[in-house]
């Protein structure tokens, strides 16, 4: 029985991880670069959040906070990649690379100035416990688990069954050829960095129900560990990065239900370490041969 | 005005990267509904002349004139969506999708397809309508070719004749004006060969269509092409009726050396 919750717990852990995995491997995808501002567009939805509640503990308060969150990270991200990437278009990728850190060093920077280093609480709603047969599971995790499983389903459903979604996939298969056949590259960039950060802004509200701690830096930990998820899942692969997602939560809850517990992290990263070793490319990663 | 009785009209066309001037002077005249042969040694600057039409580089020299319209600075996309259609001299199709969903790819930006995403988020019997209408347009352009068995195979698992015939569908997806093909016979058996001279003429006369192609293979160039021109570094050689270009003195000895 206790088993069956710990399940639960890493299954809705690793939905959190699977929606910022997703902004990664999108972005890695359809940009070829590796956005490690990611994780800053959580921390900048947890302070939204924390404006937005302001200190009235009122429900549509909550709502409005999530849909500010939301909101705000999109236009975020979209002017992210507007000022800082798209001038590097063409750039070499270590440029790109060292453009992601400056602007992750510089939203932290930012937030430091608006709301200090230290630790502010945020109490996103109250919510109880959920008692189905002999289990007792906080709701907060049953409607984390729903929603990010709801929302990967209809992310699948966006890729597979519209034109922007194919035009999705073909960009990140082959751009110039994409952008002959009428693909305008750059409205698909610009798509796919809103979608990356309306995910992010939902994982950051289900992340702080669980750990309600904000700080500038606390986009660095999820963000590093879905960055993780999305290299096991194998990096660029939208599936891949759900898969990767749901396995390092549930090896996160598992772990952290044991003696182990101070550990967990380290058992994370060395179990990536050992899939890389055995897979290279991830679990569902493309297997790429060198033509000669 | 003269130039409304072409479709594509090149004035003084070049290119230079750095010193190198990879197109000079290019004067193309292409009348509507005609198949015209763009030929030449190894890095006379066909390719080049092609990426130049289609928007991958911007023309240093010169302009040219598509439907009546000046149309360089237009990006890809622009420029596609005027009605120039291409393929690639390397295939380059989107090979881990489906046969049927890189035709699609193609045919999203056709008016009779338009949805947008509000639509399509709020109006979803008007959504899936588009799509099945899309689908079966891309059944039957696959049809067309040949691929209709195919449809949901990845295109990187079809035999190379397909993967070339694919790239026609796709580039005719797109619903061209004038289609540009980069050495449609490269790597084919003669027997291959033969069928695509049929598939090229079944597309002139079926979607009346104006084709440019670049071709290495002259008995195919000879066997089609209406009028030629024929590129040697970048300059203009020779140009005009088939016929009487491949039997130029020039040509031949640029082929064949002295």
């Amino acid at each position: 029985m206790n088993f069956l919750v710990t399940l639960i717990n890493g299954l809705s852990l690793g939905g959190v991880y699977a929606l910022i995995a997703l902004g990664y491997t999108m972005v890695y995808g359809i940009a070829k670069m590796l956005n490690f501002a990611h994780g800053d567009i959580i921390m900048v939805g947890g302070y939204t959040v924390l404006v937005a509640l302001g200190t009235s503990g009122k429900p549509i308060f909550t709502v409005i906070a999530c849909v500010a969150a939301i909101v705000v990270c999109c236009i975020l991200g979209v002017t992210i990649e507007k000022v800082a990437y798209k001038p590097l278009r063409g750039a070499s990728p270590l440029a790109v690379l060292i453009t992601a850190i400056g602007v992750s060093y510089f939203l932290e920077g930012l937030a430091q100035i608006f709301f200090g280093t230290n630790a502010k609480f945020v109490k996103i709603a109250e919510m109880g416990i959920l008692h189905i047969g002999g289990l007792s599971i906080g709701w907060d995790t049953v409607i984390t688990l729903l929603v990010s499983a709801a929302i990967m389903a209809a992310l699948t459903l966006f890729v597979k069954m519209t034109k922007t979604g194919r035009a999705m996939v073909a960009v990140s298969e082959d751009k110039a050829a994409a952008s002959l056949m009428g693909v305008n590259v750059n409205a698909i960039i610009t798509v796919t960095f809103a979608i990356g950060s309306i995910l992010a802004a939902v994982a950051s509200i289900f992340y702080l129900m669980r750990y309600p701690t904000l700080n500038n830096t606390m986009g660095a930990m999820p963000g590093i560990k879905a960055f993780t998820a999305a290299v096991i899942g194998g990096i660029g692969s939208i599936p891949g990065a759900m898969i990767g997602g749901i396995v390092l939560g549930i090896i996160e809850c598992v772990f952290n239900s044991t003696p182990l517990a101070p550990y967990t992290v380290a058992i994370e990263f060395a179990i990536l370490i050992v899939l890389l070793l055995v897979r290279p490319n991830g679990i569902l990663g493309k297997k790429r041969r060198e033509k000669v | 005005m003269a130039e409304n009785n072409y479709l594509l009209e090149t004035k003084d066309l070049g290119i230079s990267f750095g010193g190198l001037k990879a197109v000079q002077d290019l004067n193309l005249r292409i009348k509507k509904n005609e198949i015209y042969g763009l030929i030449g040694p190894n890095g006379a600057g066909k390719t080049t002349a092609f990426n130049i039409l289609t928007g991958v580089y911007q023309p240093t020299t010169g302009s040219y004139i598509f439907d009546g319209e000046e149309i360089h600075g237009l990006k890809q996309d622009a420029i596609n969506k005027k009605g120039i259609g291409r393929t690639f001299q390397n295939i380059r199709l989107f090979n881990n999708m489906s046969v049927v969903r890189n035709v699609m790819v193609g045919l999203a930006n056709l008016p009779e397809y338009k949805c947008n995403v509000f639509e399509s988020i709020f109006r979803l019997p008007r959504h899936f309508k588009v799509e099945k209408a899309m689908r079966a347009r891309a059944k039957e352009l696959l049809d067309i070719f040949g691929l209709l068995e195919e449809r949901n195979n990845l295109a990187c698992n079809l035999p190379y004749g397909k993967q070339r015939k694919l790239e026609i569908a796709r580039a005719l997806a797109t619903g061209p004006k004038l289609l540009l093909l980069d050495e449609p016979a490269a790597g084919m058996n003669p027997q291959e060969t033969a069928e695509l001279v049929e598939t090229i003429r079944f597309v002139r006369d079926h979607f009346d269509m104006t084709i440019l192609l670049i071709e290495h293979d002259m008995s195919l160039v000879s066997g089609i092409c209406d009028e030629v021109t024929v590129l040697n570094f970048g300059q203009t050689l020779a140009q005009g009726n088939v016929a009487d270009v491949l039997h130029d003195p020039a040509v031949v000895k640029a082929y064949l050396g002295d």
